[in-house]
């Protein structure tokens, strides 16, 4: 066991498959020299050297596109994201190509998207986006959200290992805000098995990523108040676990679905629509989406902390849910 | 000729003031018109008229203070009214509630500032009441009630959600005498006939909601052959939630068959008949309030209060115990306590000791009722009642019967510990069988608890403190505390109680320092 940040784990578990498996490398943004803007890969160019360890121009399409054709040659390519906002510049190599290799060619594309996204951090709009749903609508892609360092240990050794293109958002709010005990050695999480964080019986929080924190500490708050909350973590948004999520629909009969990525189109719908198709029969109550409204992520602190949901502001739909 | 005299408006009110004369010396009165206002230590009311007549006389000055009984003014015969003007046009009755200043139906006439209820004044002939219609003011409409912890026996009440101020005839309250759970005062907007042939778009969010609730509720309702319509909805808009029909359930296998038209006389069980409730307005418009939501605990404390009063027949019984041999015993044992073992040795644990003995002794105070049943639970969970900041909780100690004195202090330390720094489970709070609870804490003598449903006992622990008593025929300064017994006089009889409290304080007064 090693008490690890969420950020040692993300390293630690890219530093484990590269030291076990040969094929397995890393670029992007100042990955190297730098270390990582956040210090991700920090120490990597030393260990592993130029060949293994790339410093890439600016250009999020060419980072993408080379790990593709990396992938294509036999390669395990690990691409970086500084800021997963600038994702929108990939686009297009992991929509039609990454995600559509296996299904056209035959030839799967082992890449990792990895980057920070998230906000609570003053980094404003280009620097706080959770781009999870633009990519949750293309077929032959997964993407893994995990809240916590032994789910970003496991997920992203996973993430190395799976035979085709996976988005790893790691939440920058959490890097090194949340700390564990991790079990030493090998670590792995299935990606598309959601986890339940906290066992419960009035009704349930389905949420992933910081929401999860938050989830977990409105429950504490509404367990003193004698209303007992389940909190499901996805932990992969693609594929979702569907059996988790109905399981728990069914066993409270009362949902609210908690993400930071803003309301309209956001994951939530398809989560509450599963719900609805799925676990119909079991509700007690509409399902709740709590998210943060449609705007760009804010600057000015206040307005920020406004945007974002927070435990009181769980606290209150729990209780109302509770009520209904 | 009658004499209108200072009422006595409470027990410990000797002297009133006079604030108005609605009449004036001349005009005729109606009986139980008002007459004059009063203002007292405790309240300030509207006093009507003992009789008809003329007001022949006035005695006593508005500002001037009388003790009661004091004659304040004399009605004399219709016909002997003496040079008196005309009487203005005679003041149609109204609704005169002399005492609680609380305005009941029809909304009160805004010109009259006091706490007094409709009042005309005097000279002008009256309209009737304003029509009931006057808004109240956006009060938490729906404060739909909690459906209660599984612990309880059966839902909470429904607090009569807000509407105009004319409640319409309560619907009759035909409770099914199987229905396990007491009714609810109804609520206000006419209830929807739960009559699934009208279109639902025709329907309101409100009548959908108590018609067909949920998908689960109707789902269950379906499998179960039950009508919607016999069961209690405690949740938003009235609707039966899961828990309400699933306890509807529990209460209708354990009682016998279904829906009698008559109510079965008094059934014994946790059902509950309540009349209905008459809507009382808790402050009028214009009124300087500050409304503040209570909390989920509060709530659900409010519920259970009137629901267990409305369950059990409450007595209390009060005893006075010796408690000098356990300070003894405490003061002796306290150091070793807390030096070998880190527990605080206070006066609880002996309580909680000779309490569970009586309980032994005497099993029936370890019970519940079910239907015609008594349940004696063969396992002492001990709740102990511990007030917080936010609010009260009942911790359970488990099992209490197998620990010994060591083992009870060192849960009541860690129970009221976890209760203060909100860390107890929610299995720690549910399942108590009998409750101890401490009002003398705070300086009371002794109180008179409410039971904790579902159990049928409760013993209160006033102040301990120094007094003088007859020991032997002369004055002794012993340690002193009174302890108060509410049990539930449907299965605990006063001989039963009282054996009980005999134990108690045996156990108490000759405390075997073996124990310790």
């Amino acid at each position: 066991m090693a008490l690890l940040t969420y950020l040692d784990a993300i390293r630690l578990a890219m530093l484990e498959e590269m030291q076990r498996d040969p094929r397995v490398f890393v670029l992007g943004q100042d990955v190297g020299a730098y270390g990582g803007a956040f210090r991700v890969t920090a120490g990597f160019l030393e260990t592993f050297g130029e060949g293994r360890v790339i410093d890439t121009p600016i250009s999020e399409s060419a980072i993408v596109g080379a790990a593709i054709g990396a992938a294509l040659m036999g390669m395990r390519p690990i691409a970086e994201m500084q800021f997963i906002d600038f994702i929108s510049l990939a686009f297009d190599q992991l929509v039609n190509y990454a995600a559509k290799s296996r299904y056209r060619w035959g030839a799967g594309v082992p890449i990792v998207v990895r980057g920070p996204c998230g906000g609570g951090v003053h980094g404003g709009p280009y620097h706080s986006q959770n781009p999870e749903s633009y990519f949750m609508n293309v077929p032959g892609l997964k993407i893994v959200a995990p809240a916590t360092p032994t789910d970003a240990k496991g997920l992203m050794t996973s993430a190395i290992r799976d035979p085709d293109p996976v988005l790893y958002l790691e939440h920058k709010f959490l890097y090194r805000r949340v700390k564990e005990d991790v079990p030493d050695g090998e670590v792995l999480v299935p990606i598309g098995k959601a986890r339940i964080a906290r066992p419960g019986s009035h009704l349930s929080i389905v949420s992933y990523a910081a929401m999860l924190h938050v989830a977990l500490e409105a429950a504490e708050a509404a367990a003193a108040e004698g209303i007992d909350v389940e909190v499901l973590d996805l932990r992969t948004l693609l594929p979702l676990d569907e059996e988790a999520i109905l399981t728990t629909a069914a066993k409270t009969g009362k949902v609210i679905v908690l993400h930071e990525a803003t309301r309209t189109g956001g994951p939530g719908g398809e989560i509450v629509a599963l719900i609805a198709e799925g676990a119909f029969e079991s509700l007690d109550a509409p399902v709740v989406r709590l998210a943060p409204p449609d705007t760009p992520v804010p600057y000015a602190p206040p307005l920020e902390e406004y945007f974002l949901p927070n435990a009181q502001s769980v606290g209150k739909a729990i209780r109302a849910l509770y009520d209904y | 000729m009658t004499d209108v005299i200072m009422p006595q408006m409470g027990e410990s009110i000797a002297e009133g003031t006079v604030t108005k004369w609605m009449k004036a010396v001349g005009d005729t009165v109606e009986r139980d018109e008002p007459l004059f206002e009063i203002s007292t230590d405790k309240v300030d009311a509207e006093i009507p008229a003992p009789a008809s007549g003329i007001l022949t006389e006035i005695r006593v000055q508005p500002g001037t203070t009388v003790s009661i009984n004091t004659v304040v003014a004399v009605i004399g015969a219709a016909a002997a009214a003496s040079a008196a003007p005309p009487a203005p046009a005679p003041q149609p009755p109204s609704p005169v509630v002399p005492a609680p200043p609380a305005a009941a139906p029809p909304a009160p006439n805004p010109a009259v500032p006091t706490a007094a209820p409709v009042s005309a004044p005097a000279a002008a002939p009256v309209a009737p009441p304003p029509a009931p219609a006057a808004p109240r003011p956006p009060a938490p409409a729906t404060l739909p009630a909690r459906p209660t912890p599984p612990a309880l026996a059966a839902p909470a009440l429904v607090p009569a959600p807000v509407a105009p101020a004319a409640v319409p005839a309560p619907p009759p309250i035909a409770p099914p005498a199987a229905q396990a759970a007491p009714v609810v005062p109804p609520p206000p907007a006419p209830p929807a006939a739960r009559d699934d042939a009208r279109p639902q778009a025709d329907m309101s969010v409100d009548e959908l909601r108590q018609t067909r609730s949920s998908p689960v509720v109707r789902r269950i309702a379906a499998e179960h052959n039950v009508d919607l319509n016999a069961v209690t909805g405690t949740g938003i808009s009235g609707r039966v939630t899961k828990q309400d029909i699933l306890t509807h359930l529990e209460g209708r296998t354990a009682s016998a068959p279904p829906a009698a038209d008559v109510p079965a006389p008094a059934a014994l069980g946790a059902t509950a008949v309540a009349p209905a409730v008459p809507v009382v307005a808790p402050y009028r418009p214009g009124e300087r309030v500050e409304i503040i939501p209570m909390s989920p605990i509060r709530k659900r404390t409010a519920e259970h209060m009137v629901l267990s009063k409305r369950i059990s027949a409450h007595v209390s019984t009060v005893w006075e115990v010796d408690m000098t041999r356990v300070d003894h015993l405490r003061q002796k044992y306290r150091q070793a306590y807390q030096e070998r073992s880190n527990v605080k040795l206070t006066y609880l644990p002996f309580i909680v000791k000779a309490t569970i003995d009586a309980l032994k002794a005497i099993p029936v105070l370890n019970s519940s009722v079910e239907g015609e049943s008594i349940v004696f639970k063969k396992d002492i969970h001990m709740g102990l009642a511990v007030a917080l900041d936010w609010g009260l909780i009942v911790p359970v100690v488990r099992n209490a019967e197998e620990k010994n004195l060591l083992g009870i202090a060192k849960a009541v330390n860690d129970l009221a510990e976890r209760a203060r720094t909100k860390k107890l489970k929610v299995d720690e709070v549910q399942g108590g069988t009998f409750t101890i609870t401490n009002p003398g804490v705070f300086g009371s003598l002794f109180g008179t608890p409410i039971i904790n449903q579902p159990q049928v006992a409760i013993l209160g622990i006033g102040t301990i403190e120094k007094r003088p008593v007859v020991r032997d025929d002369a004055i002794a300064i012993r340690s002193m505390a009174y302890l108060s017994l509410t049990f539930d006089h449907r299965i605990v009889d006063g001989s039963d109680a009282d054996r009980f409290m005999a134990h108690v304080k045996k156990g108490l007064q000759e405390f075997d320092e073996n124990a310790l």
